[in-house]
């Protein structure tokens, strides 16, 4: 698909290019909160009207059989640069209608999977999305009070990752704690791509880099 | 169910049908551009062209008002308080009639370059 992009009108070029990434997990797992402790901004909430078709029905009531339902994203930004923007997209709680936005997955740089070890089950949704689209993630285990501890290994056993997949502890509410989320995806966004270009992607059990 | 003040900002919402509001009446039924196609995080900007404001409708002239500064398809959504596809309708009138200058996002294929992602990893250690 292509996007307009008025290049070829003085000025444009003075306008900076956004790249996103995605904040997923399970209703409840703090992805607001991730967004608004590292955003620049308080963070905005948008909303967009969801038509799904209904599935295995029969064709006889027509109309009736599309449900319609609203989806909100929260997001928030960071400014990188005069020429860059990063924004970041906590996907809504009701994960059953993010994963047909197909819009909200294209493009995007990678993704932090953020989970609550009170309910890890709730960010298989998330990481089954992710790795059949082939999208970089980290596993961001988001400590709240009172909850289990777990070792970083036992998360990746739970939600069923390759030895690949960073898998950091957080606090959500922490700005340092968020950007320290964010460089973790961006570093292993870019050992990947160095790996697909030596070729050594397709043998997915390579060793992390540091 | 609520009544809807002619001031409130509320929609009505109805378990089955959703929200009672027409946001399509703005675009005139239209669904989608028929020129410019926008991404979620295109970022606009006003383009400063002094040019006839009449046949704008006051939606446009709302969206226009918030393109002062560069800001994405998404964040003007936000602002207005209407769903995000029916901004890039009128995002994309705007862009048709030269009130507004769009930037595509940053293609995945140029991502890559290490320059790029050097940038992010360096923003983001500042915040």
């Amino acid at each position: 698909m292509v996007f307009a992009d008025s290049d070829a009108a003085p000025g444009a070029d003075t306008i900076p290019r956004a790249l996103k990434i995605l904040v997923a997990g399970g209703f409840g797992a703090g992805k607001t909160t991730l967004v608004g402790s590292v955003s620049e901004i308080s963070p905005l909430r948008t909303e967009e009207v969801m038509t799904e078709a209904g599935l295995g029905v029969d064709d006889l009531s027509g109309v009736e059989q599309k449900t319609t339902t609203t989806v909100a994203l929260d997001f928030g930004r960071i400014t990188i640069d005069p020429d860059l923007v990063l924004y970041l997209f906590g996907t809504p709680g009701q994960e059953r209608f993010w994963f047909m936005w197909d819009e909200l997955a294209q493009g995007t740089l990678g993704s932090v999977v953020l989970a609550d070890t009170r309910r890890l089950d709730a960010c298989f949704p998330a990481v089954d999305f992710f790795e059949r689209r082939d999208i970089p993630f980290v596993v961001a285990v988001n400590r709240f009070d009172g909850s289990e501890d777990y070792a970083d290994d036992e998360v990746r056993e739970a939600l069923d990752i390759g030895a690949d997949v960073p898998v950091v502890q957080a606090d959500a509410r922490s700005r340092d704690s968020g950007k320290k989320v964010l460089l973790t995806l961006i570093r292993h966004v870019i050992t990947r791509r160095s790996l697909a270009r030596t070729g050594g992607a397709r043998t997915a059990s390579s060793p992390s880099m540091g | 169910m609520r009544d809807r003040g002619t001031g409130g900002d509320a929609p009505l919402w109805d378990n089955g049908a959703g929200p009672l509001v027409r946001p399509y009446t703005m675009t005139g039924g239209r669904t989608r551009s028929e020129g410019a196609r926008l991404d979620m995080i295109s970022v606009v900007i006003a383009s400063g062209r002094e040019a006839d404001r009449s046949s704008l409708q006051p939606e446009h002239a709302s969206i226009l008002g918030l393109c002062h500064s560069p800001v994405s398809v998404a964040e003007v959504a936000a602002h207005m308080d209407i769903p995000m596809a029916v901004v890039k309708v009128l995002l994309g009138d705007l862009v048709d009639r030269g009130f507004v200058l769009a930037r595509a996002p940053l293609p995945q294929a140029q991502v890559p370059e290490t320059n790029i992602l050097q940038a992010v990893l360096d923003g983001i250690r500042r915040l």
